[in-house]
C-alpha cells in the first residue's frame, strides 16, 4: 500500500509544480514506483514541466467521469523506470471533480503505486479541497518571502482543521547571499515563525528555469546543480532517511573568508 | 562586533529581513485570531444558551475569540457570571 502526499503552498508561483516534478523523478530514480496527479483543473501545468505535454490523450476529469479508466489516462515517462503522470484537465474547472471522487482516485492509486504526489493548485477554495481530500500527508511549499510565508501558516491551520496531521515544509528558492546580507528571511526564521518541521531547503538556481525550458526536471541530473541535489535528498528524507540538510554558507573563496573577516558579505 | 554590525548601530538601520520577520510575526497574530466573526457569533449566542441553564450571564461581558497555541487552535471564552441559578 502506497502513500499519498500532497504538495501545497496557498500561494501562487512558489514552485508548487517543480517541486511535484521533481520529488517525482528523485523517487522515481531511487526505483520506487511514482504516480503524478496535477489536481489544478483549468490551469494544468505539470505536464509541460515534466515534458509530457504531447502525450496526453485522456485526463483526470476523465477518469472520475468515467470516460476512460484511470489506467489509460496515466502517461508513462519513459525516461524513468515506473513514473507516470494523471494530467489535469484543461478546459474544465476545479468543480468538475469533488474531494469524494480525488479520495476514491487516490484509494485506487495507492494499491499501485509506492508514493502518489499530488500537485494542489494556488489558493484555499475547491481545488485545495480536492487536492488534499485523499493525501495522508502534505509538504508545504513556501518562498523565504512574507506573504508566502503568511500564506503557508494558513494552509497549516487549514490541514490541520482537516485532520491532516504534521505537514512539512520545504522552504524553496533560498539565496543565500542575501541571507547573508540580512536581506531574507533565514530557515530558522521561517520555523520559528511556522512552527513545523523542515522537510528540506531548495536554493535559488538558474537550472531549474533552464531544465523547465526543456522539460526535464533538475532531480534528474546526477551532476552539478545544487537544487537537483537539494530535491533528491528531500526525496530520501520523504522515504524516512535521515539526510544532514546541505550547508549553503560554505566559503568558497579566501577572499569570502577575508571579507566575513572584517564584516562585508562573505 | 564586526564592521558591518558597527555601521548598522551607527546609522540605526536594521536589516530588512528584521523588518520582514518582524511584520510576518504581527499579521499572523491577526490572521490565525481571526475565523469569520459571523461564526463566533453564532458560537457565542449557543454558548451562553446552554450556560444559561445554571448561571445568569452578563451578555455584553463575553468575549469568544479564537487563537492558536502550539500548533493546536484553542476556542477562549471568557463569560462574566452575574449569578448562579439555585434550581440546581
Amino acid at each position: 500500500m502506497g502513500e499519498v502526499i500532497v504538495i501545497t503552498s496557498g500561494k501562487g508561483g512558489v514552485g508548487k509544480t517543480t517541486t511535484t516534478a521533481n520529488l517525482g523523478v528523485g523517487m522515481a530514480l531511487l526505483n520506487k514506483k511514482v504516480a503524478l496527479i496535477d489536481a489544478d483543473i483549468g490551469l494544468r501545468n505539470l505536464d509541460v514541466v515534466m515534458g509530457l505535454e504531447n502525450r496526453i490523450v485522456y485526463d483526470l476529469v476523465d477518469v472520475v467521469e468515467g470516460r476512460c479508466r484511470t489506467r489509460q489516462a496515466l502517461i508513462r515517462d519513459k525516461r524513468y523506470e515506473n513514473l507516470y503522470l494523471l494530467p489535469a484537465a484543461q478546459t474544465r474547472d476545479k468543480s468538475a471533480v469533488s474531494p469524494e471522487q480525488m479520495r476514491k482516485l487516490c484509494e485506487e492509486l495507492k494499491e499501485e503505486f509506492d508514493y502518489v504526489f499530488v500537485d494542489c493548485p494556488a489558493g484555499i477554495e475547491q481545488g485545495f479541497r480536492n487536492a488534499i481530500a485523499g493525501a495522508d500527508r502534505a509538504i508545504i511549499v513556501t518562498t523565504p518571502e512574507v506573504s508566502a510565508v503568511r500564506d503557508a501558516d494558513r494552509i497549516i491551520g487549514l490541514l490541520e482543521a482537516a485532520g491532516l496531521r504534521g505537514p512539512r515544509l520545504l522552504i524553496n528558492r533560498l539565496r543565500p547571499e542575501m541571507v547573508k546580507r540580512g536581506d531574507m528571511l533565514d530557515i530558522d526564521d521561517i520555523l520559528e515563525i511556522l512552527a513545523i518541521d523542515l522537510i528540506g531547503v531548495v536554493p535559488d538556481d538558474e537550472k531549474i528555469i533552464i531544465s523547465t525550458n526543456r522539460g526535464e526536471p533538475v532531480a534528474a541530473q546526477e551532476n552539478g546543480s545544487l537544487a537537483g541535489q537539494a530535491y533528491r535528498n528531500i526525496v530520501r528524507r520523504i522515504m524516512g532517511e535521515e539526510v544532514p540538510f546541505l550547508n549553503f554558507y560554505r566559503n568558497r573563496s579566501l577572499l569570502g573568508r577575508l571579507k566575513k573577516l572584517i564584516g562585508f558579505g562573505g | 562586533m564586526n564592521l558591518k554590525a558597527l555601521l548598522k548601530a551607527l546609522t540605526g538601520k536594521q536589516d530588512s529581513k528584521d523588518v520582514a520577520k518582524e511584520r510576518l510575526r504581527l499579521v499572523l497574530v491577526h490572521d490565525r485570531a481571526s475565523v469569520s466573526p459571523e461564526f463566533l457569533d453564532i458560537i457565542k449566542e449557543e454558548i451562553i444558551r446552554v450556560i444559561s441553564k445554571y448561571m445568569e450571564i452578563d451578555e455584553g461581558n463575553t468575549v469568544i475569540q479564537m487563537h492558536r497555541s502550539e500548533g493546536t487552535a484553542v476556542l477562549e471564552a471568557n463569560l462574566a457570571v452575574k449569578a448562579i441559578r439555585r434550581t440546581f
